[in-house]
């Protein structure tokens, strides 16, 4: 089932993508055809199948709790866009 | 005007206390730190790094469960949970989702009418803090990630409470709990310890709940209340004006002391939470189990009742002296210090409630500064004192609170000060014959021998007084009597 044009600005809204409407359009199309494809997937039978959410069999994967130390500071930003005061800067979050 | 009823249920937030994060050995103690100084590739998300799970912070996590009665669960998840705000850079946070580390536990309350009342846990899950987000006063915001991956764990109520006070009750003792187990610091400023309010309003008689208001981020007990009771006053008022409730999200605003609405949240909400792909299930068998049970000490409430049974206390004062872990452990290492100068533990709790906690107050300080203050062997030496006659009870106490201030030993203070009780009968007479001749006793002495025996008492008094409350009382009064008579 083709998706609509208010699902695919939803998506993209969730992607912080912003989209054209010929971009949307565009999207729209090619997203659909994915999931037309991944449809195929929906025609085997999985009846007794447990779902499967990891592969490699271990469980209980821990480590102690023991300090390894940290970044230095011009480390941590040094792929920062932007910064300040020795944080990271990013348009505001509330901005509607 | 119809009833309105009110239901209420809390999510608290509670940092798991480690010395590292949650899925790395970066550290997570940031309290006070320069911003960005405790992050590493994994706080920030970087591409192609690896979570692995803090074995500490699960254990403790299982062991707050364990104290408020939950079934610890031999099979829980790692699941991803969208979240598209920049303080968790990775676009996701890790959580548990519908296979949570605790489930179904519960707590009970004592409210202020005096009345228990137990209210149910849900679960409780793991997961990582966010880094803090600060807003710029030229518009944009500043992101500091020492937070971003500290051990988090959330503690979901069921909605049982129905009132804005046993919020707070229930919140407080939460606090209460994680810090007596050596969970959580306790620190709600630094936010260590917040929780997010919901409460509905619906008319009685009416099945279904009233539209949900979640108040988020909630950092002080006074807070929680104030925001509930001011919440229900306004979602009540919205429906006697026949007005229909919305389903939101909203902030305490404590400056103007009124709950205000937030914006953007409608995205927040589409979780699209799905299994970690890069954390192996936990599976935890019932040895672990047992072995976390093990570390459980005895908790707040069976503490406080051991103390009304085994010590005769009050309820009252086995409260004040099970507040915190602390407290209950020097006021037992004071009983067992007393008992050999026949102090009996209602003594010693007398000393530590009435005088301890009161000289803490006056000075300012903290009931957990108390065993610094007075070694139990100085609360010990001043029950011993009093025991063996050396200085009476009057004595004692200046005693104590100069031992307190000064950090010398009870013993020593006596006799520096010459505080010792005067015992000698010959010295004891001629204060006694001194007082007889001042003219102040004279109406006394008077009334006494016209047969009102209890005017002796006023004498007793002037005695004590002359002596600076060395004398004993009974020694006094015998004297007096034989002069008198």
């Amino acid at each position: 089932m083709p998706l609509s044009d208010a699902e695919v600005s939803h998506v993209a809204r969730l992607a912080r993508l912003g989209l054209s409407d010929e971009e949307l359009a565009l999207m729209r199309d090619q997203l659909s055809h994915i999931l037309e494809y991944i449809e195929l997937l929906q025609e085997v039978d999985v009846t007794g199948v447990e779902p499967t959410a990891q592969v490699t069999g271990l469980v209980s994967v821990m480590r102690p709790d023991v300090v390894k130390g940290a970044l230095s500071r011009d480390e941590v930003l040094a792929n920062a866009p932007d910064q300040r005061d020795g944080m990271f800067r990013v348009k505001p979050v509330f901005e509607d | 005007m119809p009833t309105y009823l009110v239901t209420i249920g809390l999510e608290i937030h509670a940092h798991i206390k480690t010395a590292s994060k949650m899925f790395d050995g970066c550290p997570s103690d940031y309290a006070g730190a320069e911003p960005n100084t405790y992050v590493s590739a994994v706080s920030l998300g970087l591409p192609g790094t690896l979570p692995v799970v803090n074995q500490r912070a699960v254990e403790l996590a299982a062991l707050s469960g364990l104290a408020l009665t939950c079934t610890i669960n031999e099979r829980s998840v790692f699941s991803r949970k969208s979240y598209p705000y920049p303080d968790l850079p990775k676009g996701y946070q890790i959580s548990q989702y519908d296979q949570p580390l605790c489930s179904e536990g519960s707590l009970t309350i004592r409210r202020s009418d005096g009345i228990d009342k137990t209210i149910g846990i849900e679960r409780i899950h793991i997961e990582e803090d966010t880094g803090r987000l600060l807003h710029a006063d030229e518009g944009g915001s500043l992101i500091d990630y020492n937070r971003s991956g500290v051990p988090l764990m959330e503690i979901v109520s069921h909605p049982d409470m129905t009132t804005p006070e046993e919020a707070r009750l229930y919140f407080e003792k939460i606090r209460q709990i994680l810090v007596w187990i050596g969970v959580n610091s306790g620190n709600l400023e630094e936010g260590a310890l917040r929780c997010d309010a919901n409460v509905s309003v619906r008319p009685e008689g009416q099945e279904a709940y009233g539209a949900k208001v979640e108040i988020k981020n909630i950092n002080s007990f006074r807070f929680v209340e104030r925001a509930l009771a001011y919440e229900i006053e306004r979602q009540t008022a919205i429906l006697e004006a026949g007005g229909t409730l919305v389903q939101e999200t909203r902030g305490w605003d404590e400056f103007k002391g009124e709950t205000v609405g937030q914006r953007s949240k409608e995205f927040a909400h589409d979780y699209r939470y799905f299994p970690e792909p890069d954390i192996p299930p936990l599976e935890l068998d019932a040895a672990w189990i047992a072995a976390r049970r093990e570390e459980l000490p005895e908790l707040p409430d069976a503490r406080r009742e051991r103390f009304e049974s085994a010590y005769g206390l009050s309820p009252q004062d086995a409260d004040l002296l099970t507040l915190e872990r602390s407290i209950a452990d020097y006021y037992e290492a004071a009983v067992a210090a007393a008992e050999a100068s026949g102090g009996s533990p209602k003594d010693v709790a007398n000393w530590v409630l009435n005088e301890g906690f009161r000289l803490l107050k006056e000075r300012g300080e903290a009931p957990t500064q108390l065993s610094e203050r007075m070694p139990v062997s100085h609360i010990a030496a001043v029950i011993e004192l009093i025991a063996n006659g050396t200085i009476t009870r009057s004595v004692a106490k200046q005693v104590f609170e100069l031992s307190f201030d000064s950090g010398a030993a009870p013993a020593q203070i006596v006799v520096e000060r010459g505080l010792t009780q005067i015992s000698d009968s010959d010295a004891l007479l001629s204060i006694v014959r001194e007082v007889l001749a001042d003219s102040k006793a004279s109406k006394a002495i008077a009334e006494y021998r016209g047969g009102k025996t209890s005017a002796v008492q006023f004498l007793v008094g002037m005695v004590m007084k002359a002596t600076r409350g060395q004398a004993n009382p009974q020694q006094v009064r015998t004297l007096l009597e034989q002069e008198l008579g």
